[in-house]
Parts: structure tokens; sequence; C-alpha cells
């Protein structure tokens, strides 16, 4: 019996949600009794990544290599970490609930008729279940799940884990990969990247967000600059008004109809508070507000407030936190 | 082109929810309900790819109760043609509630299967990638552009940091990210229309739930922090406390 966890790569490199999936997992295996596997899909250049895996606490790794896996390919995927979990006998299955996670993990569910918690922030063990703690309504509430079918499938939230190492000297075997069709019946090619330059809102661990009090899709540079600043783990946010009004890309929005985020540290920018919008932000870390509107709810949640115009405040606060983090 | 359109009722984004008397369940005393807005997207997707195809069907399909009827007929008085009620109740994961609608996508005629990326009141983001497994066909899910042309779907979906360009043949099955289009409003004539439009009931019972809910909690209540000041002056005590007290920067 054992705990499989999924580590997702990109470009043949392990992702970061790789390694929390990984510590999610060894949490788990350990109050189960169990060992956990790492499962790893991609191009035989991958091998070069199965050390990591050991090193954040696989006890044994399932590798299938393959230039079909190189990209995502959700059927062929799907079908090589169904049966991954069924010949290891896996009492539960974690997935990073990324981008390739939260479409591949309901793929793998159907095909092993077993229950999914999506977006998972907590994992345990009650009475010898797995038992899980969800978001719903973007974080309006809470769930706690428990699975009536096995293995319990599980999908993490970015960043609700803090990979952690947990050394093993673990074994690799190789995972017969026996469907490829379903990887040429779907071709699927990576774009746009390159541009990026900052990490998604999603998996960020600052979120510079801003609102309409922008006044415009021009004065984000404000924004930009203090992302700088506070380096390269900050990402963009944004409020739906400003994505509605097509100033920023919905890939940024934050709140019920975009993205829920827990970052450590979280800046609301002339966002005045909407009841969606704190419901996507509200389990973040520390959440400063920087608003003309003393009155704005925004404040009600922030830990601290700067009441003031924003066009005065970001230049200040840019250089203030360049000056902080002296240079790091 | 025949497109099926599956849609769901749930809470207005702008409701509060917060956990019921039993514990297990969220309180939607005088909420408001009103269709998925993710399925918005869906929907006028698939009634611009019937008007470019010159024809077909755009059926929308549903799980749950007598109540959904409504959020049927709103889909109706935007556009679609017909609805089709499957009476049950959805699962608490997504399972279940897949292969009902895949069990009735099975036995009609249809090119191509669109979803809303997900519900916003579970927020499973499970059924679309659950109905395209089941039925055996491929799929993108979170899809801000797509292009269908002789059968050929290409459809570029939300990475992090990117996109993905995914290319397949049809059947298939698209589930719609925000962005990829501008939904319509309904009209007076479309909703007077959607009242005579064909709406279909099936009882398929309840949906098998393989997860259940011990507790609904409530997010843990943020006390109001403090106004470190106004304006550009405050800025300093701000970063002071951030680097001191919160130890974040």
């Amino acid at each position: 019996m054992s705990v499989l966890a999924f580590a997702e790569q990109r470009n043949g490199v392990l992702r970061q949600t790789a390694l929390e999936t990984l510590t999610a997992g060894r949490g788990l295996a350990d109050a189960l009794g169990v060992e956990l596997v790492a499962v790893l899909l991609g191009p035989p250049s991958l091998a070069a990544e199965t050390e990591k895996l050991a090193r954040y606490g696989a006890d044994r790794v399932l590798a299938g290599y393959s230039d079909a896996f190189a990209v995502y390919a959700p059927e062929a995927y799907a079908a090589a970490l169904s049966k991954a979990a069924q010949e290891s006998g896996a009492k539960a299955l974690l997935i990073a609930a990324s981008a390739q996670g939260k479409d591949l993990a309901p793929r793998v569910a159907a095909r092993l008729k077993a229950g999914l918690a999506s977006d998972v922030v907590e994992l345990g063990v009650e009475g010898g279940r797995v038992v899980a703690v969800r978001p719903a309504y973007a974080g309006k509430v809470f769930m706690r799940v428990g699975f009536t079918s096995e293995p319990a499938l599980v999908s993490v939230r970015p960043r609700a884990f803090q990979a952690a190492e947990a050394p093993r000297q673990a074994a690799i075997d190789e995972l017969a990969l026996d469907d490829t069709a379903g990887a040429a019946r779907c071709r699927v090619q990576l774009a746009g990247e390159g541009k990026k330059e900052r990490p998604d809102v999603a998996e960020a661990e600052i979120i510079v967000a801003g609102g309409r009090g922008l006044g415009g899709p021009e004065n984000w540079k404000l924004l930009e600059q203090l992302a700088d600043a506070l380096g390269p783990g900050a990402g963009l946010g944004a409020s739906r008004a400003v994505v509605d009004a097509g100033w920023r890309p919905h890939g940024e929005q934050v709140g019920q109809t975009g993205k829920t985020v827990a970052p450590p540290l979280y800046f609301a920018v002339g966002i005045s508070g909407a009841i969606q919008h704190l419901a996507g932000m509200q389990t973040a870390g520390c959440v400063v507000a920087v608003n003309k509107d003393a009155e704005a709810p925004i404040f009600k949640i922030a830990d601290y407030g700067i009441v003031g115009d924003l066009f005065d405040v970001l230049p200040r606060l840019t250089e203030e936190i360049k000056k902080a983090r002296g240079g790091n | 082109m025949n497109i099926i359109v599956c849609i769901k009722r749930v809470p207005d984004s702008e409701s509060r929810i917060a956990k019921a008397k039993d514990g297990t369940s969220v309180d939607t005393q005088g909420v408001k309900f009103v269709l998925n807005p993710y399925d918005e997207y869906a929907l006028e997707e698939a009634l611009k790819l019937k008007e470019a195809a010159g024809g077909g069907t755009v059926t929308v399909m549903t799980l749950g109760g007598e109540e959904s009827k409504e959020t049927l007929r709103t889909a109706l008085a935007m556009g679609a043609d017909q609805g089709v009620l499957l009476k049950g109740k959805p699962s608490v994961d997504g399972l279940g509630t897949a292969e009902k609608l895949a069990a009735a996508i099975a036995g009609r005629d249809h090119d191509l299967v669109l979803f809303g990326k997900q519900a916003i009141d579970d927020d499973n983001l499970q059924v679309p990638s659950m109905v395209a497994e089941l039925l055996g066909v491929p799929g993108a899910t979170v899809v801000v552009e797509l292009k269908v042309e002789g059968g050929k779907v290409t459809a570029w979906r939300e990475i992090e940091g990117g996109h993905e360009v995914v290319e397949f043949e049809l059947p298939g099955v698209i589930a719609a990210q925000k962005g990829l289009n501008e939904p319509r409003y309904p009209s007076l004539k479309g909703i007077m229309q959607a009242k005579k439009k064909p709406l279909e009931e099936l009882d398929v019972g309840d949906a098998e739930s393989r997860l259940e809910i011990i507790e609904v909690m409530n997010p843990p209540v943020r006390a109001a922090g403090v106004i470190v000041g106004e304006g550009a002056d405050a800025v300093p005590e701000l970063v002071r406390r951030l680097r001191e007290e919160a130890k974040v920067i």
C-alpha cells in the first residue's frame, strides 16, 4: 500500500507545486503508515530530476519516460497515472491543483471511479480514513470532507503546503507506458511562455492587486514597479471590475469568478473590497490596503491600511521597500 | 452543428454564504440564484458556433431539481433551442454528476459538449474533464479562445504564465473560461420565445457521492487591523511594521 504523489514537470523541470505535492503526500503517508511513491511522467531528460523527488520525501519513484509525454497529454497522462495507482495499491493519489492538475485529476477520478477532493488546503487521517479540508464558494466557506471510495484522490492547492525537504534513498522503478495513443489524438503545444516574468497569481508568494482606483490600465506600471521591488516571488492581481473593463487579463482576477488565493502577503491597491473579491483573498497571510476611501470594506479585513491617494503612496512604497530589502 | 451545453443553477456571486444550522450544508435562505457565470460563456460560444455553421441545435442540460427549470429557461431565452432537465441530486464530488450527464449525452446526437470551467458554488472544476473521460473523447478546459473548422478543434487554454494550444477532432468537450467571448443578454423576444421552447424532463435519480461532507466551516474571521496613517507620509511606518511586526518582507 502507498500514497502516490504526481510530480508535475514543465519543459523537463519539476514545478514548485510538485514539491508541495510531495510534502503533502509525505505527511499523509506517515499518518497512514505507508510508503510515498512519486510518479513522474515526461521526456527521458527528466531522469535528472529524480534526485529532487527523493530529497523531498519519496520512498520510491515510478517514472514513465516518453517523448510523447514531454507536454501534457490529457488522456495519455490519465491512463498512465491510473495504471500507476492501480499497480501500487494506492490508498491516496495527490495531484497539484495547477492548470494541468485541475484538468488531469478529474480524468483520473473518472477512470478509477474514485472521489476527488479539489483544491485541498489540509489533509489528515481520522479513524483510518483520509479527510481533507477544501474551500467552496471561492472561500466563503470551507468543507471538511471524508472519502467513501478508494483511492482518495486529492488535488492540492498551490502554496497551501510549504515544500519541505525530507531526504530518502529512493528506488527508481520504470512505469511501462502502454497507451500513448491518446497523446496522438489530442495534440498539445505550449504557447506564450517566455514572455512570463512573474509568477501566476495563484502561485505567487506576494500579490500586488489593483482595482478601479488605478484609473486606467496605463497606471499599472506603478503596481509592476512595486512588484519588482518586492522580488521575483511577487505576482500581479486584479479586481473583477478592472478585468471586466478590459484593463487586465482575466487570468489575474482574484475573487469568486477569478482565482482564490492565499499568499503570505497581499497588497490591495485601489480595491474597495466587494464580497466576491474578499472571498477570494481573505485567507491571505498579511493584507495591506491602500485606498482613498477610509470607509472602503477592504479596511475591515486588512492588517495594515493607508488612507490616501495611491498615486502618492505607491511610488513612495516602492522606494521604501527597495530600501528595506537592501538590494536583495 | 449540434452542441450540448451543460449548465448549473448557483447562488449569485454577490451572495453571503455561511454554514447552515445542520453544520454540513450551506444556508441558501434568501439567496438569489443565477445561471453559473462561466456557463454563460459556454452558451454564448455554442450559439456563435451554431450561427457560424449555419444550422444545428443547441441543447442546454442540467442535473438538478424542479427549480433548475428557471435556469434552463434563462438559457433558452439567451438562444438555446431546447432544454433537458435531468431530475436528481448532484453529487458532492463531481463524478456522480458527470456519470448522469455523460449517460444522457451519450444517447443524443452531438458534435461538441460545452461547459463553464467551474460552477462557482462547489468550485470542484471536475465535471467537464470527467464527462470527456467517461465519453472517451478529447477535451480542453479553461479555454479562452476556440476555433472549430471542418470538424477540427483548436483551443487555447490558460496555464500558469502562458497558454496551451490543444488540437483534436470532434467530438470533444470544451470548458469555457471568462474572456472566451462576451455573453449576450436575453432579449425580450427571446424571453417570450423561451416559454414555448421544448423542455424535456427525465427522472435520473440522485447521483452517487464518493465524498461526504463531515463539516462546513466558516472561514476564520479576519479582524480589522490598523490604519497606519494617511498618504505617502505613512509609508515608512507601514514598511517598518511589515518588516518588524508581520515579518513578511
